[in-house]
């Protein structure tokens, strides 16, 4: 019953969403949500991406993906997992309830009629028009919303009290397909903004950023610390934590966004909706709890830590980094409500604050990446460890040498560098190894020996792909140390130049600014011609776009759009600002971004890495590890 | 090229490679021109005169004062990075005022800077200035003081403290573990192949 009632909520939500984008389609502007989003003229593309653009409309979304989500959980588990199935029906649905409430109850119809019907709508937010924000946003949602499917099984398993590791089966995929697609999210954000806001940079530690980092950081620490349940019995108590508190932040997360408790660059978003979520945040956190309190007799571990020199309790130092990086950024971002309630002072929290607290503790977690792979499951010796962390040491330390001597003093650059290169060594000696074996004892070619050692295992090898993107992601972080720009005013014909931290002269001359008009906009665009130590590189254009409806009335203020010539090393990111009196005179600001690319091709490397782990198959599973395997290998302190 | 009687128009084999060739040149030409046009060479050479005006300056945005010296001041800039915008934009006075130039609170703010400066006015003071002026708010990260300390410290003591708690509990647990039916230290180091493949049986047992 419970089954059908998720199946034809599904259907329901995903008629409303066609009813939306049918009329979002067809112009209907006498919907309020059609007028105020979209415009006669505005890209289908982008026509598309209106449906969660605005308020009402995503809370439609996150509903309808949510019940399919839902419904997909109750079709795809195993069987032997159906006892948990009527108690997920029945928390999805709660869940999908609530927001259907916000949108009846809360003034957040998408449905809602004009008394009149515009001649054209308002057209969407220039910044939402970019092909990163027709992607970002669902990706995020996808994320948050997934959180529910293992969320509903973990209070599943605390109601019907099969508190084994067997539900921790059901849910490995959704707490990975969930982890992936926040992942996915963030760097498609990470994107945007870098591409779209124009202000040189990537990551703000904006409230809203650091409202999505938050459940993707207790999510890494729950797929860390899940491997000591279902190897050794050990951690119930804590994973059940992460997977409840995951969920919470994905809500808390939506508060943030949707409330403007807290300022912040995504106030497109904000209305007072966001009081309903605080209310089901402190509601959802007191009746979680409450469960999980009176569960905890049961949550008893089954076998105990034999060393403090073993991987157990490298991940649980690892998980208490995730959650203490997670606990810091959400001090930083509620800090100013606290010292305004505690104080009655108001405070501004910026970058400077976070980078302080949290520079170093990330350094301390990218150790760690390097270090856990490297310690043996139960218990390490003293001749294993030596063994184990020759040669990632040794990279590393080299790495730190080479950096110092091509003088590089910008202490957490270098450390975060350093860092990466121990974090390499182990990756690659982990597959050295395993194809080194393979390649003993069956006699594959190198090649083939590396493919099947990551088909074979692919959640520890697709797991050491996604800490090379980590170390890649760090890396490029570092480079911003190095960011330098500059402003100039340029008629046509006259040049500026800007010093490259790699040494070498960019030299931009103005060519000239043309105007002219594009679908929904005016344009005025403005044409550099680049050069670096005196070799022509090709032109760079920046504009500024004045958007219009279909009436050719001005919508919004007009928009910069950023011109980016990039390489591997740097991006060199021009904004024009504007023009001096009205004449071809314009004023640019010149940025150089080291390593800007590699942040990219870092959260590239984390998604491939993220699919692999979870790509279904494998080697055939002799027999399904349960928690607690009491197998005792004599001699085998080798890291497994 | 001919007409046939029933008004369809005959074209020969030559006459139909002819047009092709002709047509192929025209595109080629085409192509070859608005290859030419994108490498657009300069309007107006340096120091020729006054630049151009635009078609409609309205759709460049706020007119802009000519860049200075001052504002491309490292020291300017570096107080800059530490004063919030007041405009609600989130960000520090010389990030909005060089991104959001639709915004009219960063560049006063900014010259307000810049006057102090003239006076002889050193980064702190100037800094301390604007937070005379406006509370500590202005700050981008809040003073080391009072309460704020708190917003500094309690993070970090709190992973240490919970670092130094687990790292005992950890012992405790580890003292307390049942001993092992076999004995933990290796009785025989095995060769690496045996190891490797170890690991990986046991891999395979945990998927």
């Amino acid at each position: 019953m419970g089954r059908h009632a998720v199946f034809a909520l599904c259907g329901a939500l995903l008629v409303a969403v066609v009813s939306l984008e049918w009329a979002l389609f067809q112009h209907d502007f006498n919907v309020e949500y059609v007028a105020a989003y979209t415009s006669r003229n505005l890209p289908i593309f982008y026509t598309w991406s209106a449906l969660y653009a605005g308020q009402k409309g995503s809370l439609l979304f996150w509903a309808t993906v949510l019940s399919v989500f839902g419904s997909l959980a109750l079709v795809l588990t195993p069987r032997h997992h159906r006892e948990l199935l009527p108690y997920v029906a029945g928390v999805v649905s709660l869940v999908a309830a609530f927001f259907i409430s916000v949108m009846l109850f809360g003034g957040a119809n998408p449905f809602q009629r004009l008394p009149y019907t515009p001649l054209d709508g308002s057209g969407l937010n220039p910044q939402l028009q970019n092909p990163g924000m027709v992607f970002h946003p669902p990706m995020l949602y996808l994320g948050y919303i997934s959180i529910t499917i293992p969320f509903a099984f973990a209070i599943a398993a605390l109601l019907s009290k099969r508190l084994d590791t067997d539900w921790l089966v059901a849910i490995r995929k959704w707490t990975l397909l969930s982890w992936l697609f926040l992942s996915i999210g963030i760097c498609l954000g990470m994107w945007w903004a870098y591409v779209e806001l124009g202000w040189g940079g990537y990551w703000a530690w904006d409230p809203v950023e650091n409202a999505s980092l938050l459940p993707w950081l207790t999510m890494t620490a729950f797929l860390h610390s899940v491997m000591i349940q279902e190897k050794r019995g050990m951690l119930k108590k804590w994973n059940l934590a992460l997977i409840i508190g995951s969920w919470l932040l994905s809500i808390f997360g939506t508060f943030i966004t949707r409330s403007g408790v807290i300022s912040s660059v995504h106030s497109f978003t904000q209305s007072n909706v966001g009081y309903f979520f605080l209310f089901f945040l402190v509601a959802a956190a007191a009746a979680s709890f409450s469960l999980y309190v009176t569960r905890l007799p049961l949550l008893m571990a089954e076998t105990r830590l034999e060393s403090i020199v073993s991987r157990e309790a490298s991940f649980l130092f690892n998980n208490l980094l995730f959650v203490g990086i997670a606990f810091s950024v959400l001090w930083g971002t509620l800090f100013p409500i606290l010292s305004e309630l505690v104080v009655g002072t108001k405070i501004t929290v910026g970058p400077p604050f976070f980078n302080q607290l949290n520079i170093p503790l990330g350094l301390a977690l990218l150790a760690l990446t390097g270090i856990g792979p490297l310690i043996a499951w139960r218990r390490a010796s003293i001749p294993n460890l030596q063994r184990q962390f020759a040669v990632p040491t040794t990279v590393g330390v080299f790495t730190a040498l080479i950096l110092l001597v091509a003088g590089m003093r910008d202490f957490y650059a270098l450390m975060a560098i350093a860092l990466g290169g121990f974090v390499v060594g182990t990756v690659v000696q982990e597959f050295a190894r395993g194809a080194r074996a393979r390649h003993r004892q069956y006699g594959e070619g190198y090649a083939l020996a590396l493919g099947r050692l990551l088909a074979r295992n692919r959640r520890r090898y697709g797991g050491y792909i996604v800490h090379t993107g980590m170390v890649i992601l760090f890396v490029a972080f570092a480079g911003m140390a190095f960011k330098t720009e500059t402003e100039a005013s340029l008629r046509p014909g006259e040049s500026a130049s800007i010093k490259s931290p790699y040494g070498w002269t960019y030299r931009l001359t103005h060519l000239g600014i043309s105007q002219y008009d594009a679908l929904n906009r005016q344009v005025t665009a403005a044409t550099l011609e680049v050069s670096r130590d005196g070799k022509r590189l090709g032109v760079l254009t920046t504009e500024k776009r004045q958007h219009v409806d279909g009436l050719g009335r001005p919508t919004f203020q007009p928009s910069s759009e950023v011109g980016i010539r990039s390489d591997l090393r740097e991006d060199l990111y021009v904004v024009l600002g504007g023009v001096v009196n009205g004449t071809e005179q314009a004023v640019f600001r010149f940025t150089i971004n080291p390593l800007v690319w590699w942040v990219w091709y870092g959260g590239m490397i984390v998604a491939l890495g993220g699919l692999i782990v979870m790509w279904p198959g494998g080697a055939p599973a002799a027999k399904r590890a349960q928690a607690g395997y009491a197998v005792r290998l004599v001699g085998t302190e080798e890291n497994t | 090229m001919t007409r046939r009687h029933d008004a369809t128009l005959h074209v020969s084999r030559r006459e139909f490679l002819t047009l092709g060739v002709m047509g192929l040149g025209a595109t080629s030409w085409n192509v070859a021109t608005w290859r030419r046009a994108t490498l657009q060479g300069p309007d107006s050479l340096p120091g020729t005169g006054p630049s151009g005006r635009l078609w409609d300056p309205a759709r460049a945005g706020r007119p802009l004062e000519p860049v200075t010296a001052a504002d491309n001041d490292a020291v300017i800039q570096a107080i800059e990075k530490q004063l919030h915008c007041t405009c609600g934009c989130n960000l520090d006075v010389y990030t909005c005022r060089t991104t959001d130039f639709t915004c009219a609170v960063s560049p006063a703010m900014h010259q307000h800077v810049v006057e102090l400066a003239e006076q002889g006015m050193t980064g702190q003071l100037i800094i301390d200035q604007f937070v005379r002026e406006h509370g500590v708010a202005i700050l981008m990260a809040p003073p080391k003081r009072g309460f704020n300390l708190a917003g500094y410290f309690v993070p970090s003591l709190l992973i240490v403290a919970a670092g130094v708690a687990l790292a005992l509990v950890l012992r405790r647990w580890t003292r307390t573990a049942a001993p092992d039916a076999v004995p933990a230290r290796p009785v025989a180091a095995g060769t690496p192949e045996e190891l490797e493949r170890l690991r990986g049986e046991l891999d395979r047992l945990s998927v």
